[in-house]
């Protein structure tokens, strides 16, 4: 049975293509065949950030308006072989989505494919309600920081409305919560929300915390998902999060303050 | 920290109890109206149009509200009427 998971936002910048990179990277990485859809009609990036932007030559507004096959247009990940990459258009308007087109290009997916990961845009727009609308689960990305939180609790509203599976009254979408940019000594002094009040608020199950890291911009810089960046903490805490989504029982790991030898805490690190 | 910092940081502001605070109000608010069906701004724009055929008041007067209370969907039409006798009172 194949899975479609929706990473989404609402608010830009949290970190939906990173995690959208490198949650799809981790899933192929156990085994599965997954592919990772770049639904930011005109603003590609998911390409960047794989690395793989200069094997783009088909796209999915192509394959939309059936001017390419899937074959044609998804690209192979050069790590994975599990692992492909269905790239956003640069050129073409936001009119080419439609439900239908959208859903017969799932459809086909899904009979090749375990995971297929939809990486929303921004906003609230037909792009983001077109990531969203085919969705069994989502992972709800959501930076400890006031309009990010606020946007979030809109998004979970609209994957409760908006969907297929909210339409047709069937199992609703399982959320999961992604908090990105998490900092303990910034929660510690009491300038960043902490994790617990995130969940209190949006009130959805906490399947993974990224620690703010220099890991992440390095990775995106080098077009490699920071999930294969073994000794980073944000790639561990990737790892943990596909973990959990496979089921397995992780603890959250990069919660609190680390604890500092006398000399870094005396000349700082 | 380090020794350093103690001398270069201002005390601490505890601003993230009030985020929290501050999102506890504009989300519960948001539930009750966001939501509400696609149709729901063009039929607030007609009904004000509708009302303003037979009311004089300006659109700043006129209300137009979706609340969700558990199951049940109250639209509510909350009309502030002008002064002068001569104006009928729309119902």
């Amino acid at each position: 049975m194949s899975k479609v998971i929706v990473v989404t936002s609402g608010k830009g910048g949290v970190g939906k293509t990173t995690t959208s990179a490198s949650f799809a990277t981790g899933l192929a990485s156990r085994g599965h065949r997954t592919v990772v859809i770049d639904f930011d009609i005109g603003l590609r990036n998911l390409d960047l950030v794989m690395g793989c932007e200069r094997r783009v030559v088909y796209d999915f507004v192509n394959v939309i308006n059936e001017e390419a096959s899937l074959k044609q247009a998804l690209i192979r990940d050069k790590n994975d072989s599990n692992l492909y990459i269905l790239p956003a258009s640069q050129t073409r308007d936001k009119d080419a989505f439609n439900e239908q087109a959208v859903g017969r290009v799932i459809n086909e997916l899904r009979e090749n494919f375990d995971y297929i990961v939809c990486d929303s845009p921004a906003g609230i727009e037909k792009g983001a309600l077109m990531a969203l609308f085919y969705a069994d689960e989502a992972l709800v990305v959501t930076n400890p920081e006031i309009s990010s939180v606020r946007d979030s609790d809109r998004i979970l509203g609209m994957l409760a409305a908006k969907s297929l599976r909210a339409i047709n009254g069937d199992e609703p979408i399982k959320e999961h919560l992604v908090v990105t940019r998490y900092s303990p000594v910034r929660v510690e002094g009491g300038e960043m929300l902490a994790l617990e009040d995130i969940q209190e608020l949006l009130g959805i199950d906490l399947i993974g915390v990224i620690p703010e890291s220099q890991a992440v911009l390095q990775a995106s810089n080098s077009g490699i998902p920071v999930i294969r960046d073994e000794q980073s903490r944000s790639g561990q805490a990737y790892r943990d999060m596909v973990s959990r989504f496979l089921g397995e029982d992780v603890p959250m790991r990069f919660l609190d303050v680390e604890k500092k030898g006398f000399l870094k805490r005396i000349f700082g690190a | 920290m380090s020794i350093f910092d103690y001398f270069r940081r201002k005390p601490a502001k505890r601003s993230a109890a009030i985020a929290k605070e501050r999102l506890h109000i504009v989300m519960a608010h948001e539930h009750r109206v966001v939501n509400g069906p696609d149709y729901l701004p063009a039929l607030k724009r007609e009904l004000m149009e509708v009302i303003a055929k037979y009311v004089h008041v300006s659109r700043e007067d006129i209300k137009v509200n979706l609340e969700r209370h558990g199951d049940c969907e109250i639209l509510e039409l909350n009309i502030a009427l002008p002064e002068e006798k001569e104006t009928a009172a729309a119902n």
